[in-house]
């Protein structure tokens, strides 16, 4: 298989823009995972990822990651899956506990950013970091994805150069993991409107 | 001084000096993690209780949430 092979059927306009594209995505967990295997099937040339957490079994009911990887750390497994998927990416990956000090420069090269964290505290860091550090480069975010159902509650709110994907509403319940279908919901928002605004930007 | 401002798109009373903290306790907004914006530039959160609102102004409130 050669690479004009994998990538066959493209969008000869969108496609070549998205391959010269780098995406950042912090955390590697229920969107992080899903975010990362959406956007390398789409042919995104980059992806930065950044987490510091190991697959767990709990994780496996909405995260990008099997059985076998239970206690690999998160990034590693991560890179794995993509790379089975999509061997013609660049992967830069980095097993840390992202925060303000180490996100500049972590991240400070991509095109797009998007919040794939899962406490609201630490979204709250990134927004801010990302406000004052990068505030030309758009950061899309999640909040609100608990439950089930309730899809046409999921929206997109914009103010400048941040987006927040959710329902802004549904909050986990103690020892509930959320659930794998609200989870890709966001996720697959979260990775399409970054296609999106890469495609506006280069216009 | 009276005007008013849009706070996610609720027209309500604006003040001389309203704080974002004002605004926020205004809406009932007690929700613990907050991103504010006014005309577009983010409020950073140590700044609620200091920072003013301008007449006119535009003003986003987004819940933060955590799961993911």
């Amino acid at each position: 298989m050669t690479r004009k092979d994998y990538f066959c059927e493209r969008d000869p306009l969108a496609f070549p823009i998205w391959q010269k594209a780098t995406v950042g995505i912090a955390g590697a967990g229920g969107l992080g995972s899903n975010i990362a295997l959406l956007l390398a099937r789409a042919g995104i040339g980059k992806l930065v990822i950044g987490d510091y957490d190991v697959v767990s079994i709990s994780n496996l009911n909405r995260q990008a990651f099997t059985l076998k990887q239970v206690g690999q750390p998160k990034t590693e497994a991560l890179q794995q899956n993509i790379l089975a998927v999509n061997p013609y990416i660049t992967l830069d990956v980095h097993q840390k506990r992202l925060d303000e000090d180490n996100i500049p420069a972590l991240f400070h090269d991509v095109d797009i950013m998007i919040e794939a964290f899962d406490k609201a505290k630490e979204k709250a860091m990134l927004i801010e970091c990302w406000q004052s550090c990068f505030p030309q480069i758009e950061l899309i975010c999640a909040s609100g994805i608990s439950g089930y159902g309730k899809s046409e509650e999921i929206k997109i709110v914009t103010s400048g150069n941040l987006h927040i994907v959710g329902d802004q509403t549904s909050c986990l319940s103690p020892g509930i993991a959320p659930i794998s279908t609200r989870v890709m919901i966001v996720a697959a928002m979260q990775a399409n409107l970054a296609l999106e605004r890469l495609i506006c930007k280069a216009k | 001084m009276q005007g008013k401002i849009t706070i996610n798109g609720h027209i309500r009373d604006w003040s001389e000096g309203m704080t974002v903290q004002d605004a926020l306790d205004m809406m009932n907004y007690t929700f613990r993690m907050l991103v504010v914006k006014i005309n577009g530039s983010l409020v950073p959160r140590k700044e609620y209780a200091a920072a003013t609102i301008p007449d006119g102004a535009e003003v986003m409130v987004i819940h933060l949430i955590s799961g993911g």
